[in-house]
């Protein structure tokens, strides 16, 4: 268990900059996720820390103890590749005692570390098969049990769940949870899929073009989001951005109120819209419609996306127009310029 | 049976083409065992022998002329290019391969292209070299020049195959405790055996068969390989040792072929890989 901290870290590859000045802090025995679309700077925020990479400037610790300069081997840091790199030319038994190995640990204890990991991850039956002989699922265990035998200080996962399939994808995830349920190691878990990152991390880490736009629970990401590409990322369908006179206004698809139903609460904002399609999603409807009135550029008819939490067929149709209303309190504020979050006293309704 | 005569076709020309490689080959192993009057006799058939085989060239060749020397030479000279070739090919290779950027991407072809270079445009350099080393006359002189066509195609072949080994293996290796150097032992190197396999053979036989640096660097008999030596052994003039020359040739063709035979599909792997990765 460690506490990872980094300081004004920055990679840049010639004029290309990866990560460009990154102030993060892990809470010991967290599950981090660093959530971002491809090339926000992730994967190599990621490879820093292992020691992959050395940073163009900025600082590391581990535990307050600066690793700048750090090979990886002396960094007990363990990691989990997207394609897993199982040692093609080893069984899965080589494979897990490797990093033991090449640690020069005790035969013995390394007999105790296998059948610890063995277990916990069930793989007893694969020991004397080669790597390439498993199962996309399986290589995903032995891949685990590899970067686990070593108690690191810290777990460094890449996308591990992408090249599993679909159907297996949600079960591995319960099974991720679990396992650092009992370890508790700190883990740092790179993925592009929020569904992945609300599901499985305990605070995440959102970032863009080498930036962190917030770091927060799964619920401060969605009901409370820092900036406007966090409030444009999180969530699917993600929050709904309008542009008022001074400020950008952002729904929550399920925050569209019917005028007939709305509750009893302050309206910051109230809108006609056309409904242009309806979808059935089981327990709930989208509904993908147009903004014809009520927004302060009239030109502007922006698509906006509502929820309906119900699995009945809903009673307004395609091509009508009703009136929403979005309470004050369900409503987010940000600034038209910077994209930042304004706080609710600044705004002034339209 | 419509597909009948299609297969018909198909089996021809296979058994065409291996009549087309293997019948030189066939009639040279034939010729060995020729008595002379029959070999020189006008409208005798040369696959079959009228008159009964000997062993009389296969012992001449042996015993009365250098070519143990030569073959004992030659061996010597292949087993140190090899060996010259694949300490600083291998390394070289994986350098290049995991050096990112302009450099490494364009490195083997840059490699390649010294390849290219023809030894008879070389010899004559070189030649000042191996004389001013005093090395003439010597094996080592081979010993040192072969490796300068050997090495770049070699670097260029490995180059191929451990581009084709993915860099997360060292990471991980990195990452599991491993120095640079124990994560290329350990991890990286047995997965390119097969490619340093192809390259021994490569070598070897690229040693074997060259011919001008042989003929120029080394006058004297006694330190002639099979390449220089041989032609210059049997041939008198114009007189040809067919038998003999034929044994010769033979005893160093077959092995060789047996070597290519068992690590083609390595060899072919090996042009693929690295020559895609220029593309």
């Amino acid at each position: 268990m460690a506490i990872l901290t980094t300081h004004a870290l920055k990679k840049h590859y010639g004029r290309i900059i990866a990560v460009d000045g990154v102030d993060m802090e892990t809470v010991d025995g967290e599950l981090l996720a660093v959530l971002g679309p491809s090339g926000s700077g992730k994967t190599t925020l990621m490879r820093l820390v292992a020691g992959l990479e050395e940073p163009s400037s900025g600082k590391l610790y581990i535990d307050g103890h600066p690793i700048m300069g750090v090979p990886p081997r002396k960094r007990n840091i363990a990691m989990v590749f997207q394609s897993y790199a199982l040692y093609p030319n080893m069984t899965v038994r080589d494979n897990i005692l490797f990093p033991l190995r090449a640690r020069k640990i005790a035969s013995d204890e390394q007999k105790r570390q296998l059948e610890w990991v063995t277990e916990i991850l069930e793989i007893a039956d694969l020991l004397d098969r080669r790597p390439t002989r498993l199962s996309g699922g399986q290589s995903q265990r032995v891949a685990l049990a590899r970067a686990m035998v070593r108690t690191p200080d810290l777990f460094l996962f890449d996308e591990p769940l992408s090249s599993l399939d679909a159907q297996i994808r949600s079960q591995a995830r319960g099974e991720l949870r679990e396992l650092h349920d009992r370890t508790r190691i700190t883990t740092l878990y790179v993925t592009h899929d929020q569904t992945e990152a609300l599901g499985l991390a305990d605070r995440i880490m959102v970032m863009e073009k080498g930036i962190v736009h917030q770091i927060g629970t799964p619920q401060q990401l969605y009901y409370d989001p820092a900036d406007t590409f966090v409030a444009g990322f999180i969530g699917d369908p993600p929050m709904n951005l309008l542009q008022l006179e001074n400020a950008i206004i952002g729904v929550r698809p399920e925050h569209f109120h019917l005028a007939s139903e709305a509750p009893g609460k302050e309206i910051a904002l109230e809108l006609e819209i056309e409904v242009e399609h309806l979808e059935f999603l089981g327990a709930e409807w989208l509904i993908y419609g147009v903004v014809r009135r009520g927004l302060p550029q009239q030109h502007q008819q922006p698509r906006v996306i509502g929820r309906l939490r119900q699995a009945a067929m809903p009673t307004i149709g395609t091509r009508e127009t009703h009136h929403f209303v979005v309470t004050k309190e369900d409503a987010c504020f940000f600034d038209s310029n910077t994209g930042s979050r304004l706080s609710e006293a600044k705004v002034a309704i339209a | 049976m419509r597909g009948y005569p299609r297969k018909l076709i198909f089996y021809a020309a296979i058994v065409l083409l291996v009549l087309f490689t293997t019948l030189p080959v066939l009639y040279a192993v034939i010729t060995i065992f020729k008595q002379e009057s029959e070999l020189y006799r006008f409208g005798a058939n040369p696959f079959i022998y009228e008159t009964a085989p000997t062993l009389d060239h296969l012992v001449y060749l042996f015993t009365s002329t250098p070519f143990p020397t030569f073959a004992m030479n030659s061996l010597v000279i292949g087993l140190c290019v090899v060996a010259i070739t694949v300490i600083l090919a291998v390394p070289a290779a994986y350098s290049l391969a995991r050096l990112t950027g302009h450099w490494g991407e364009h490195s083997g072809m840059a490699i390649f292209l010294v390849y290219l270079i023809p030894p008879t445009l070389l010899f004559i350099p070189l030649f000042r070299i191996v004389v001013t080393l005093g090395l003439a006359n010597s094996i080592w002189s081979l010993v040192l020049v072969l490796p300068t066509i050997t090495i770049p195609f070699c670097t260029w072949l490995l180059l191929g195959f451990f581009r084709s080994i993915p860099r997360q293996l060292d990471e991980a290796a990195l990452l599991d405790g491993c120095t640079r150097f124990q994560a290329f032992w350990k991890v990286v190197l047995p997965q390119a055996l097969p490619g340093i396999g192809a390259c021994i053979v490569f070598a070897f036989s690229l040693s074997l068969s060259n011919y001008i640096y042989a003929v120029t660097f080394i006058s004297e008999s006694a330190s002639r390989n099979i390449s220089a030596g041989v032609p210059t052994e049997l041939i008198r003039g114009d007189v040809y040792f067919w038998p003999s020359l034929m044994a010769a040739t033979t005893a160093v063709a077959i092995p060789l072929g047996i070597a290519y035979g068992l690590l083609f599909d390595y060899l072919v792997r090996g042009f693929q890989s690295a020559g895609a990765k220029e593309g």
